[in-house]
């Protein structure tokens, strides 16, 4: 199961009319669990495939996304323990991630 | 992203040519690098370390940008020698972390025989086979017949090629025997010193699904060195 699952799952859901996110991570710090470039894919019902870290953060990201597929302006979202939001979604690894997320129209 | 992008960055997935989707993460704007460029953002200062990034399939931040790079590249390969017992739960194991599965065997029964869903399977000798698969730096060869006129053929055409992996199944003294032969046929030590055997990380596997474990972990640590 390759990252290219997430673009295929974003095609599949398009053509079943959902609305679709793509979250990215695009920059890492420190041990965080999931590299560079890895996607997760999400649509207007919460489901989502892929993964942006290990399972820390993802509920988060699923939210941001809801906003992002209705106003269609992506979003770029910062997770670490120095974070505001730690307690509620902070990695417990200690790494930083930064995550790109955009709607899919 | 643009549907029409999506589509365009599939087709290139699928097509299997190294792709690099650019994305400014300020705007949202997204261009599109392959064979050529197509899309919104201006790249002509960056396109020297994306066409570096594709070549070594590394995703990351342009620094003192706003520019994200995501390489895609093909998946990479591996090639078994050999639709025996293990070669079923090999076969499963190494589609689920990501890499394309050819089969090797002249066997037909064997073949058939097997659970290989999902994997291409060549019906033909391990020399003629090894000449359709073309192993490139991405493809891993491991051959697990036992037997030397369908292994030794295998495994000299890989030693022939830029395989980053190279594994044989069997005894040390299997093994050491399979060395002479391969020493006859021409290869130095340092050819053979590529080749990985007995095969697989030691981890005590018996079972043919825990050598599978084995063989699968042992060449993913072989495509990531370096990696951490």
């Amino acid at each position: 199961m390759s990252e290219t699952h997430a673009l295929d799952q974003i095609a599949a859901w398009r053509a079943a009319g959902r609305k679709t996110a793509l979250a990215t991570v695009v920059q890492t710090w420190g041990s965080s669990p999931r590299p560079a470039g890895s996607h997760m894919a999400i649509n207007d019902r919460n489901e989502f495939v892929g993964s942006v870290s290990g399972g820390c953060i993802e509920g988060a990201v699923v939210e941001a996304a809801r906003e992002v597929m209705t106003s269609g302006v992506p979003k770029t979202l910062d997770f670490g323990v120095t974070n505001e939001m730690a307690w509620e979604v902070g990695l417990a690894c200690g790494g930083k991630v930064r995550v790109f997320v955009e709607a899919v129209e | 992203m643009k549907a029409r992008l999506l589509s365009q960055l599939q087709a290139c997935i699928a097509a299997k040519e190294p792709v690099a989707l650019v994305t400014d993460t300020a705007t949202g704007a997204q261009s599109l690098v392959g064979e050529d460029v197509q899309g919104d953002v201006p790249l002509e200062a960056h396109l020297g370390e994306i066409k570096r990034r594709i070549a070594a399939d590394k995703s990351g931040a342009i620094e003192n940008t706003s520019l994200f790079v995501r390489v895609y590249s093909p998946n990479p390969r591996l090639v078994v020698v050999g639709a025996v017992h293990i070669a079923q739960s090999l076969v499963p194991l190494a589609q689920i972390a990501g890499f394309e599965v050819v089969v090797i065997d002249p066997r037909a029964a064997f073949l058939t025989a097997g659970k290989l869903a999902g994997a291409t399977t060549i019906e033909d000798w391990p020399d003629d086979g090894m000449k359709l698969v073309r192993p490139d730096g991405r493809t891993a060869v491991v051959t697990l017949t036992h037997d030397p006129k369908l292994d030794d053929p295998a495994l000299a055409a890989a030693l022939r090629s830029p395989a980053f992996y190279i594994g044989a199944l069997g005894s040390r003294k299997t093994h050491d025997k399979r060395l002479q032969r391969l020493r006859g046929d021409g290869f130095t030590d340092s050819d053979l010193a590529r080749i990985r055997g007995p095969v697989g990380l030691d981890i005590n596997a018996i079972s043919p699904p825990e050598i599978a474990v084995s063989i699968i972990a042992q060449v993913i640590e072989t495509l990531r060195a370096g990696a951490k």
